[in-house]
């Protein structure tokens, strides 16, 4: 396999765990967050070089140079592919932006050591593919939620209930998967197993209680670095996608449809904005998944211009409304707050990205939901109109709630609610690349149209051109790898 | 020697270029906190909309003198792969169809623009309104020149997120908000029904491009390659996609509460262009309604249907606004009646009259009793104002249902509170106890906290 010019994938990795290090160790009060920040850049920056080199180097998938880390990583589970080159940098740059958007004062509330650590766990997940190394830090990224949830004082009863099924499923699924001759027949209840755990961590109907007591009981900003990466959908790609034959997906995608529409619904009759928040997140993640179950190459390419367009526009989005809860306490959208005259440009970008979520035209959203359309109503010609059912909800809830919140209400106050120079950087930053994402959607499009055909190639090499599983299992190279790579690490 | 293609990409690109330059600089300058003067904004859109008018009348001039009828402009592909046959293409055409109806947007866009410079002088959303009247420029443009059925649907949402936002113009006062919030949610049911015929036709013809579908004739004569059975279920989605936008029976309730933006935006909007906009799609696929003739039937009772509420409504409204709103409801319910008898000329003739009419109306609408006094003055007398005898014939109850009927703008307000958004509410209410008693039977604790929170924390001296 071909090798990156540089170990960026280790070192991209090793940043933030170095960075979480020194905040525990040398952090002030004072200093804390510009110690973050600075360490949240360089990851960034990390992560940009990564996928420059990867993209000059035009192959499907590239291990890091040199293996300079080995004897922390192994670099057979550490690979930068079509899937994941610009997953990493995504994430990367909203863990960036929330930290950049946290108020000094909020600080002590939200743990930048704990922030720190998610991004490395993050990092190492979208960079791992299928194996016990994914499995493990699929699980491990799931802790500093709970740690947080524990230090509040809150009830975990929920979280810890589904992220523990969450565990189980993934172990059980992936230890009967390495266990077993591969198959058609033996990889179908692994395959459920693991399926299952992938919803349960995308949130799906009924199984999505865990995201909203998350962000009605923790700090908004874990809550956002936890769920807008889609870690979820990532797993669906790298355990279920290999193995599952098509039939199986596209009916779990008609789950998804369902919990598009179910979640836009009920985002429309939410009376607290962390609650809205949530479940937009939900029918646009829904929407994701929807697109890669579908396993077609343009429905695959929607669902995964979709993924970087909801990561960065719901991220805006999310990191809006937590400014706003910064300055003023939880935000009810059952009365109109009239905060536009405060804030005229958390307004404007509010609306920005909130319009990008819902896929507005000449914003980054607008081509993956137009993609994704075309390829849900290929597979499902009735049913798949529902997505834009679901989007049409969506689009309602959030002009509902920029007017409820800027609008609607004479709001006197004087104390000044400017945006800060971080909190204007992030928003610009994230403006910009959502406006130019929607001008110029070309190369993206192209690069995630590349992605998903080539997932999708893989996938016939592996169950046959119909995606049926019918054929033998002698070409199942990279997932029999794994298992081996597996077999010898333990 | 430029060639005659060439002088026509160059200026229909330059139609097409400069409301979205106009939207770009006050866009950026919104997003960037750098608020340009009033002065400047105003030049700026006086520019943008005669550098759309005139090459558009220079195109219109050459294509009379040359004899050409169709003029396609094509900017290339926004976002293409070529091996799924998707193609998001930039194509534009100047028709007998598209050039009357740019040439309208762009007019009265300039007349709105250059009211609104003196209207709004010194108010503080100045700039706002010109970002969303941008907004809407651009989307008009895009919806008029459009060749692809996906360059009208930007359009189409660009306009109708700027009615949306403009109707909410005076966003400390809750009411436009409320109306606001209103026009955007049936739009958006609409814009589905639009996408969905969209997707629907690309499924059936494999292509999006009006050129493709009709397969033969520039507008009118095309004739719709496709089976009377599809254009039915694509004409009807369609047809839902324009009562939305138009505010035809059964969404006119929206047209009234509109009337609460400025009155240069409800003249634009409700008067003249957003609300002729169902009509224009309507004649843009009417080699799709022609394909079937339960379709045509189905646009015959709708304009009918919408032209008789608008008219009992319009009559029996006490504020000017609102009743120049319904009696645009009634031009547009017959301009539909005319698409559907298949008088697409006449329909576009009269969309052109009754939108310069309307403009007119509703421009004046704010001095109207200064111009009753202008005019009683010039005359000597008191105007005569005669009751109207139209519905004398009718037995009495009927005539106080008809009045209740107007009074109530048609109970359409009500019958969708009542039979569509209530029990949806309720549904999803449900949902929500359910998720909350499983929650906090999980959690052995009430879990719902952020229903507890202060409604208003962001009071005087209450902020962090």
């Amino acid at each position: 396999m071909p090798e990156l010019h540089f170990p960026w994938i280790e070192i991209s990795i090793l940043v933030p765990l170095i960075g979480a290090l020194w905040v525990h160790m040398f952090g002030h009060r004072e200093t804390i967050m510009t110690h973050a920040i600075v360490f949240c850049v360089a990851t960034l920056l990390l992560t940009v070089g990564e996928l420059l080199d990867f993209l000059f180097m035009n192959t499907f998938e590239a291990h890091d140079h040199g293996r300079l880390l080995s004897w922390i990583f192994n670099p057979r589970f550490f690979v930068i592919d079509e899937l994941s080159a610009f997953l990493i940098p995504l994430t990367a740059l909203i863990f960036l932006v929330v930290v950049m958007s946290t108020l000094r004062t909020k600080a002590p509330r939200f743990s930048l050591k704990l922030a720190l650590l998610s991004e490395t766990m993050m990092l190492a997940t979208f960079s791992c593919r299928a194996s016990w190394a994914l499995i493990w830090l699929l699980i491990a990224a799931t802790i500093p939620p709970y740690i947080e949830l524990r230090q509040r004082k809150r009830c975990t009863r929920i979280y810890v209930l589904h992220m523990s099924v969450f565990g189980l499923l993934l172990i059980a699924g992936y230890a009967w998967f390495s266990m077993v001759e591969i198959t058609p027949t033996t990889t179908l209840i692994p395959g459920a197993l693991l399926t299952a755990a992938a919803l349960l961590r995308a949130g799906i109907f009924p199984l999505h209680l865990w995201m909203t007591d998350l962000f009605e009981k923790g700090t908004f900003g874990t809550a956002i670095l936890f769920t807008t990466p889609l870690v979820g959908a990532y797993a669906v790609m790298r355990l279920v996608l290999p193995i599952a034959p098509s039939w199986a997906l596209q009916s779990i995608a008609v789950l998804s449809l369902i919990t598009a529409v179910y979640a836009g619904s009920m985002a429309l009759i939410q009376r607290e904005a962390r609650r809205m928040f949530c479940f937009l997140l939900l029918s646009q993640s829904s929407l994701v998944l929807v697109g890669l179950e579908l396993v077609t190459p343009i429905g695959l390419a929607g669902a995964l211009c979709m993924w970087l367009s909801v990561g960065l526009s719901l991220t805006g989005f999310g990191i809006t409304l937590r400014c706003i809860e910064a300055r003023i306490s939880r935000v009810s959208l059952a009365d109109y707050h009239g905060m536009y005259r405060q804030m005229p440009m958390m307004a404007g970008f509010f609306l920005l990205t909130g319009l990008a979520a819902i896929g507005f035209p000449a914003t980054v959203g607008f081509v993956g939901m137009e993609l994704l359309i075309e390829g849900a109503v290929d597979v499902y010609p009735l049913v798949g109109t529902l997505v834009v059912l679901a989007a049409a909800l969506c689009g309602i809830t959030v002009l509902m709630t920029y007017f409820r919140i800027f609008t609607g209400h004479a709001n006197r106050t004087l104390v000044p609610m400017n945006a800060r120079p971080t909190e204007r950087f992030a928003v610009l930053m994230l403006s910009l690349l959502i406006v130019g994402g929607g001008l110029v959607p070309q190369p993206g499009v192209s690069s995630r149209y590349h992605a998903a055909k080539e997932l999708t190639n893989l996938r016939q090499r592996l169950l046959g051109p119909d995606g049926s599983a019918e054929t033998e299992h002698e070409e199942v190279l990279d997932v029999v790898e794994i298992v081996e790579v597996t077999a010898d690490t333990h | 020697m430029i060639s005659l293609d060439h002088t026509f990409q160059i200026l229909g690109t330059a139609v097409i270029v400069s409301p979205m330059v106009l939207l770009a600089i006050l866009g950026v300058s919104g997003l960037f906190n750098r608020p340009l003067s009033e002065a400047m904004i105003s030049r700026l859109t006086q520019a943008s909309v005669l550098l759309s008018l005139l090459p558009a009348i220079v195109i219109l001039v050459l294509m009379l003198a040359t004899g050409i009828r169709y003029v396609p402009i094509e900017l290339g592909n926004w976002v293409s792969i070529p091996e799924q046959d998707f193609h998001f293409n930039l194509k534009f055409a100047f028709d007998r169809l598209s050039i009357p109806f740019l040439i309208l947007s762009c007019v009265l866009c300039g007349v709105v623009a250059e009211f609104t410079r003196r209207y709004l002088h010194r108010e503080e959303g100045y700039a706002r309104f010109f970002l969303f009247y941008a907004i809407f420029f651009c989307g008009m443009v895009l919806s008029s020149l459009a060749s692809t059925i996906e360059t009208l649907f930007v359009g189409w949402e660009m306009v109708g997120l700027s009615s949306a936002l403009l109707v909410a113009y005076f966003h400390e006062r809750v009411n436009p908000v409320r109306n606001g919030q209103r026009v955007w949610s049936i739009y958006r049911l609409s814009d589905a029904a639009f996408l969905t015929a969209a997707i629907t036709m690309h499924h059936m013809t494999g292509e999006g491009d009006f050129g493709g579908l009709m397969s033969s004739g520039v507008w009118p004569e095309g004739v719709a390659a496709i089976e009377p059975r599809q254009a039915l279920l694509v004409g009807s989605l369609l047809l839902i996609a324009a009562a939305g936008k138009s505010g035809l029976f059964p969404f006119s309730g929206w047209l009234p509460r509109a009337m609460e933006g400025p009155t240069p935006s409800s003249a634009i909007f409700y008067g003249a262009l957003s609300v002729h906009l169902g009509a224009y799609l309507l004649l843009r696929l009417s080699p799709i309604l022609a394909a079937s003739f339960t379709l045509q039937i189905m646009v015959l009772v709708l304009g009918i249907v919408s032209a008789g509420c608008g008219a009992v409504m319009s009559r029996v409204q006490s504020d000017i606004k609102v009743s120049l709103a319904y009696a645009s409801l009634t031009q547009v319910g017959i301009i539909v009646v005319e698409i559907g008898l298949g008088l697409y000329y006449l329909a576009l003739i009269h969309i052109i009259g009754h939108a310069c009419l309307r403009t007119m109306q509703l421009l004046r609408a704010p001095t109207l009793l200064r111009d009753y006094q202008d005019l009683e003055n010039q005359i000597g007398t008191r105007l005569q104002h005669e009751e109207w005898a139209g519905a004398r014939f009718l037995p009495g109850p009927v005539q106080r249902w008809c009045y209740r009927f107007g009074f109530d703008r048609g109970f359409m307000d009500i019958a969708l509170d009542k039979f569509v958004v209530g029990p949806f509410v309720g549904l999803m209410r449900w949902f929500d106890r359910q998720e909350q008693r499983v929650t906090d039977w999980i959690s052995r604790e009430p879990s719902r906290e952020s229903e507890d929170i202060d409604l208003h924390p962001e009071e005087m001296g209450r902020a962090a």
